[in-house]
């Protein structure tokens, strides 16, 4: 007879859990501008699968940050709904964590104090479990020496690394990325594909990933799709069927680029806004 | 150490200028005591008590005042950054009552409470209140947006938003209305103590009034060095190393 073994919560707070199916059911989002109403999304409907690792593609301002911002729980949409395995948003929540363009880093805390910042709101765990946790993550994206560090003393592709941690360390089921790695150079963009990659292996989650880098899409992405300005709206499909962990410099990778890149310079008037 | 040096050096030279000025007797000696006879009332004041006591009361006057000024002063910031109700009525009279020299509450302090603690603590809280309201409504409204976002998304909100995102964030902000304020009620008190002669409490200003009509500039300019001593300390104790803290973790420069 086996006898039941109680085991800690940090162990059971690391474990995979089951990623989130995703269902976007005609959303529309318009916006007052100066001049005048802006229609960012129209009835756009998108289903994501579980742990699935989704890009959506477009020029600035075709609303595919708004969808995002929608999809956490961040905004509201006028009409059409969002459901997380079968159950409406209704705001935003750790189900769903969100990594933005600038790091959002807390700089009054330090390093473990930012990727504890969601874990102390989680009340089922100890403090001990939660720096074991927040360790845990540190140690995934390569920062273990760097936890007393300052968020000032980091470079840009540090600090993403640090929101990535803390954007995981709750366990979401799914993760938002809005042009997370928009702001860093070519070299580091480039190591953390290969750490995005992995643990996206490792941890199970679903990934909804917004980005202006046709490339970078086609790398990351299970599925690209290509959304149109005024109004937002998503008008085509890629599925990219390459063996992972994909390199960014393959050339099998750049003829799928090469063929979004084009569909989207036909969607698009705004061309010197797309990044290759 | 050099930098220490070169201070030392500094001050030294200051009591030599002054020593020299005593002797070569530019002004009368009731005047200008030498700095020995300052330093002698110093010491005589100390052995007596009453310096210790006057600078004790002083303290405590103080503290009590500036203590009630932050109490009040943090909340009604954050409610006049949260709601525009109150920005406009606490908000706009706050800017209006922070601009008032604080020794211009003495008067009603005194026709208000009489010669007496409550009209010290009042001038205090007034020196101290409304600069510490302005810090920590600008601090809120500093708060990058994408701060909140984030803590949105991790399920932060309410309290514990502001508890610990809002005020954190504001930080730097309300530190320096802290110094602020810290330095308004340190004026502010001085004055009060120099114009209210109570009877329930000996001063640090008392002194320097006595001193005053009792034409002993020893103890004038020995009281005033007390009080740029404490003011000295008060910055190097309690805000240098918060400060410090801040530049650390911000990675703000130290001016």
């Amino acid at each position: 007879m086996h006898h039941t073994v109680a085991r800690s919560s940090a162990t059971e707070e690391l474990e995979v859990i089951a990623p989130s199916k995703l269902s976007i059911d005609e959303v529309s989002k318009s916006f007052q501008s100066a001049t005048g109403n802006v229609l960012a999304l129209d009835r756009v409907s998108l289903q994501v699968a579980e742990a699935e690792f989704v890009c959506l593609v477009g020029a600035s301002g075709c609303g595919k940050s708004t969808l995002l911002n929608i999809i956490a729980g961040l905004e509201k949409p006028d009409s059409g709904r969002v459901l997380a395995d079968g159950k409406p948003v209704a705001g935003p929540g750790r189900e769903r964590l969100v990594m933005f363009q600038e790091p959002a880093l807390f700089p009054w805390l330090d390093v473990l104090g930012n990727v504890l910042f969601g874990l102390k709101l989680k009340a089922n765990l100890t403090n001990k479990d939660r720096r074991d946790v927040a360790k845990y993550y540190l140690e995934l994206v390569g920062l273990t020496r760097f936890e007393h560090a300052n968020i000032h003393e980091l470079s840009g592709g540090m600090k993403q690394r640090v929101a990535l941690a803390r954007a995981l360390a709750p366990n979401p089921r799914v993760l938002l990325m809005d042009e997370p790695f928009a702001a860093l150079d070519a070299l580091t963009r480039e190591q953390l594909y290969g750490d995005i990659q992995r643990i996206w292996k490792s941890r199970r989650k679903t990934i909804v990933f917004v980005t202006h880098n046709v490339r970078e899409a086609a790398c990351l992405g299970d599925r690209v799709l290509l959304f149109s300005p005024h109004p937002g709206r998503i008008r085509e499909e890629f599925v990219v069927d390459l063996p992972r962990p994909r390199d960014i410099n393959s050339v099998d990778l750049a003829s799928y680029a090469t063929r979004i890149m084009r569909s989207l310079k036909g969607l698009t008037h705004d061309s010197e806004e797309i990044g290759e | 150490m050099k930098r220490f040096l070169f201070s030392a050096a500094f001050f030294v030279t200051l009591l030599l200028i002054w020593e020299w000025a005593f002797r070569a007797r530019l002004w009368s000696p009731v005047l200008l005591p030498a700095p020995e006879q300052v330093g002698n009332y110093l010491k005589s004041a100390a052995e007596d008590g009453t310096l210790w006591h006057a600078t004790i009361i002083t303290m405590r006057r103080l503290l009590i005042g500036y203590f009630v000024g932050m109490i009040g002063g943090l909340p009604l910031g954050l409610l006049t950054a949260r709601w525009n109700l109150f920005r406009d009525t606490i908000g706009t009279m706050a800017l209006g009552l922070q601009t008032l020299p604080s020794v211009c509450w003495v008067p009603l302090a005194l026709l208000w409470f009489g010669q007496s603690e409550a009209a010290m603590l009042f001038v205090v809280v007034m020196g101290t209140l409304w600069s510490v309201v302005i810090a920590t409504d600008t601090g809120v409204r500093n708060v990058p947006p994408i701060f909140r976002r984030a803590a949105l998304t991790m399920g932060s909100k309410g309290l514990h938003m502001w508890l610990k995102v809002i005020l954190p964030a504001a930080l730097p902000f309300v530190v320096s209305g802290m110094k602020q304020g810290w330095a308004f009620a340190w004026r502010s008190l001085m004055a009060a103590e120099i114009f209210v002669t109570i009877l329930t409490g000996f001063g640090l200003g008392q002194l320097l009034h006595y001193g005053r009509e009792l034409s002993a500039m020893d103890q004038v300019i020995g009281i005033i060095v007390v009080i740029v001593v404490i003011g000295l300390l008060a910055d190097k104790i309690f805000f240098s190393p918060i400060e410090r803290f801040l530049h650390r973790r911000w990675g703000t420069s130290q001016a």
